[in-house]
């Protein structure tokens, strides 16, 4: 189809950037994608019928490089202070 | 769960039910890692393209410090193998423990729609067999018809007894005057004649039958005595 309506695992990466300026960031289209996003991890690792540990293992995964990569900086310095 | 990514009533079978759940979920290896990511690698690395890649990052983090080795680290190594080993030992009856609480759900909607699907069979039964019976109401009417029709022959019959019988009341009423004034006529005519045949009898009269029956009985007294 279009360069605009494909999802972004169909673009190739000679068009990202043109890809890039057709997607919308108002809040709107932020909002509707990050919807897009999570609806379609749900259905295909969540809302099945013999799902396994890898839907939330995924997630958990996710939440850890997440918090530390927010934590970085603390933990750079705590491990820099202390010699042990 | 409200399944949002399926598109509900956009399609003209809005009557149609919901697609089922699908039987699987995405490919994951080693529970972390979705398979695309190794199809999407293999034409230009193979097989060991992806794992060569996470060697070389594991590798890079480290020794840029990127990643600090910390009491955390042991922690998290702890963690993560007691994890896996309780996933792996018990993962297999957790899944089957879940599948029996679906299956059990799922028996139940079944039977109810089973059993309403019975009394709806027996409904439509009933009224096939109330239709049928429906069909033999000119029976019905014949025998009212029949019924009614004895009675009125019945209460004629009656009614013509009644007349009968009155009828004949007045009749035996007239042949018993009849007979009783003959009867009285009767009567009184053989009083008069009586009446007047005693007061004929003049007392002249008298002696001379009584003299006569004397000399009857003598000659038929003396006869006698001749017989003897």
């Amino acid at each position: 189809g279009p360069l605009g309506e494909r999802p972004l695992m169909e673009v190739r990466l000679g068009e990202l950037h043109t890809w890039i300026s057709t997607c919308s960031f108002s809040a709107q289209g932020l909002l509707g994608a990050v919807q897009k996003a999570w609806s379609s991890y749900c259905a295909k690792y969540i809302h099945v019928r013999q799902g396994g540990p890898a839907g939330i293992s995924m997630l958990l995964a996710g939440y850890c490089l997440l918090s530390y990569g927010w934590n970085y900086q603390h933990l750079s310095k705590a491990s820099l202070a202390s010699p042990v | 769960v409200l399944h949002t990514t399926r598109p509900l009533h956009t399609t003209q079978q809005s009557l149609a039910p919901v697609p089922p759940l699908p039987e699987k979920g995405g490919e994951v290896r080693h529970g972390l890692i979705p398979e695309e990511f190794f199809q999407f690698l293999y034409p230009k690395t193979g097989v060991t393209g992806p794992y060569m890649l996470g060697t070389g990052l594991l590798l890079y983090l480290l020794s840029k410090e990127i990643y600090v080795i910390n009491h955390e680290t042991v922690a998290a190594a702890c963690i993560l193998t007691i994890i896996i080993y309780g996933i792996k030992k018990f993962g297999a009856d957790v899944a089957a423990f879940a599948d029996k609480l679906n299956e059990e759900k799922m028996a139940t909607a079944l039977a109810m729609k089973n059993e309403s699907i019975q009394t709806l069979q027996r409904a439509i039964e009933e009224e096939k067999k109330e239709q049928w019976r429906l069909e033999g109401r000119s029976y019905l009417f014949e025998a009212k018809r029949n019924n009614i029709a004895m009675l009125l022959e019945a209460n004629y019959r009656e009614r013509l007894l009644t007349v009968y019988n009155e009828v004949k009341k007045r009749l035996d009423y007239q042949v018993a005057m009849q007979t009783l004034k003959r009867q009285k006529e009767q009567d009184y005519m053989i009083q008069w004649v009586e009446k007047n045949v005693v007061q004929s009898i003049t007392p002249q009269q008298q002696k001379e039958s009584i003299a006569k029956c004397i000399l009857d009985l003598k000659a038929l007294s003396k006869s006698a005595h001749a017989a003897v």
